[in-house]
């Protein structure tokens, strides 16, 4: 059974809205967020109507109703990628503040200065930075795994850097820019054997493939709801028990506790020891309902219909002469495609392409480093989720020859 | 939409007159739009009145900041320094004759904080420079 499209874009309001006087909107830009459907929006606005209070601790009416959905999203999410028990799923803001939550927490309890952290070419800032400051910090060493000018991990060189005993391999599953799904089991299961403990950011890959953490058997896994259909401002970190438990606090506060005294404190258990203060509790509700839609439409069809969809894309586009494509072939990629136009600069094409009502995202996608290998500053990325249509492609490659001609 | 790359804008961005380096020179200084990752150098000598006698940028990004650059250095050749100085976004607005949204409103500003950030002597090309 193939998504029934016409359906699926019911759901989502936003895309039946012109951007100018008989121009609808073409949104291929869900990489760096989705859009949301009716059934987020609506969960969280009849929270916000008939719910609202704060969680834990409250025994009235509203306060039990607000933490049991709080706590039932926690659950749904936890069956979404099949983690072993919801307690080792860790509400943050977002894929970084998860990042960082094991920078800050993990990494400063267990790394010392000459300790080597493996990272790879292609990340994203929010997987540099945070290990750029303990390296300023602490000392330790970082290393990365190359990527070939097809978009692909170079897993020879892995093994070559596992050879120098790593404390931690950190890695994106799928590439925000190149689209590149990486073998996360294998790079992960090479990590284990030579003892390293393995990060994963799983902001582009939760969204778009079924994910089976247990499968996969990472120890860290971060992502977002923003770019899986659910609002912005939480994200999901994924740990082992094990690991959970034998970490310090992140930050301190309200919630996070077992019992404060004047000078001392004792931290909660799994999962309230990492989540100090209010937290964003319609978000989380929010969340619950986006993971119940994909669900309800299924990640295998999902999957199937971006990888079509994809495929017709890169298709399209490699036909218009001066269009460079970056990364691998539809099936090694997610839904997206980062090009460049000769003569043209991304911001341009861009800018020109919001004329057809067309949402593509220009610069270099908080991934400098990867631009710099290719040689370029920035590149236009057009992505594609489960409402996006070939028609839309079309658009787009229209789009892109009325840029043409005006730089022609 | 149009009136964005007005054909002033893609002629300028094509066909600068101005792009290049002067060595020696009395004032340089580069810096880049983080957002996009333009990058604009510009470089200038002065005589002993200090009046701008000779200019070039240099650099890359997009029609937007390249053709700002190329219109702001030809306008300031035989300005005085002084009045480099008080140069503001309203100028280089009416330079390039179009409306700007706040992001590619950095990206039209970007040579002239350059320009400002080195006449001044800084270290950087900040936003207050042209506000």
């Amino acid at each position: 059974m193939k998504l029934n499209i016409t359906e699926i874009r019911k759901d989502f309001p936003i895309l039946e809205r012109e951007t100018r006087k008989g121009v609808r909107v073409v949104y291929l830009d869900s990489t760096a967020t989705s859009q949301k459907p009716l059934q987020v929006i609506e969960a969280m606005n009849d929270y916000y109507r008939r719910s609202n209070a704060n969680i834990h601790r409250g025994v009235h009416t509203l306060a039990e109703e607000a933490t049991s959905m709080y706590e039932g999203a926690r659950e749904k999410i936890a069956r979404f990628i099949n983690a072993a028990s919801a307690r080792e799923i860790i509400y943050t803001r977002n894929t970084t503040e998860s990042i960082n939550l094991v920078a800050y927490s993990w990494a400063r309890a267990n790394l010392k200065a000459g300790d080597l952290v493996v990272l790879t070419e292609m990340e994203h800032h929010s997987n540099l930075v945070p290990w750029h400051m303990l390296q300023m910090e602490r000392g330790i060493e970082l290393d990365f795994i190359p990527v070939t000018q097809d978009g692909l991990l170079e897993l020879e060189t892995y093994k070559s850097l596992l050879d120098r005993r790593p404390k931690l391999v950190s890695f994106t599953h799928m590439s925000n820019v190149l689209g590149t799904i990486n073998p996360a089991a294998e790079i992960i299961r090479l990590g284990h054997e030579a003892g390293a403990i393995v990060l994963v950011d799983g902001a582009q890959s939760v969204p778009h493939l079924q994910v089976d953490i247990q499968a996969l058997d990472a120890d860290f896994y971060a992502f977002s709801a923003h770019k899986m259909c659910g609002p912005t401002g939480i994200g999901i970190l994924y740990g082992k028990t094990a690991l959970l438990d034998s970490m310090p606090p992140f930050l301190g506060g309200g919630d996070m506790i077992k019992e404060v005294k004047l000078r001392s404190f004792r931290a909660n258990t799994l999962p309230h020891k990492f989540e100090a203060g209010t937290p964003a509790i319609a978000e989380a509700i929010g969340f619950g309902a986006a993971v119940d839609y994909l669900t309800g439409i299924g990640m295998d069809k999902i999957a199937a219909h971006e990888h079509e969809i994809t495929e017709y894309a890169l298709e399209r586009l490699e036909e218009i002469p001066g269009v460079k494509l970056f990364g691998p072939s539809a099936d090694k990629k997610g839904g997206v495609a980062a090009f460049t136009l000769e003569g043209v600069h991304p911001h341009d094409v861009a800018q020109i392409l919001d004329q057809d009502g067309i949402a593509v995202r220009a610069g270099h996608h908080c991934a400098q480093p990867l631009h710099e290998k290719f040689g370029i500053p920035a590149t236009s990325r057009a992505s594609f989720y489960l409402y996006n249509t070939k028609d839309e492609v079309d658009i787009l490659v229209n789009g892109l020859y009325k840029v043409k001609e005006m730089f022609g | 939409m149009d009136d964005l790359y007005r054909e002033i804008i893609i002629e300028h961005y094509k066909n600068p007159s101005y792009r290049g380096k002067l060595d020696p020179h009395d004032i340089s200084f580069a810096d880049n739009n983080p957002l996009c990752g333009d990058h604009i150098q510009i470089d200038l000598r002065v005589d002993d009145h200090q009046v701008v006698t000779e200019a070039r940028f240099d650099g890359h990004g997009c029609a937007i900041s390249q053709a700002s650059a190329d219109l702001l250095i030809e306008s300031i050749i035989g300005k005085p320094l002084e009045e480099v100085k008080k140069l503001n976004k309203e100028y280089i607005l009416e330079l390039l004759g179009i409306d700007l949204g706040p992001v590619r409103l950095k990206c039209a500003l970007l040579s002239l904080k350059v320009l400002k950030a080195g006449v001044y002597g800084l270290g950087e090309a900040s936003d207050e420079l042209v506000e």
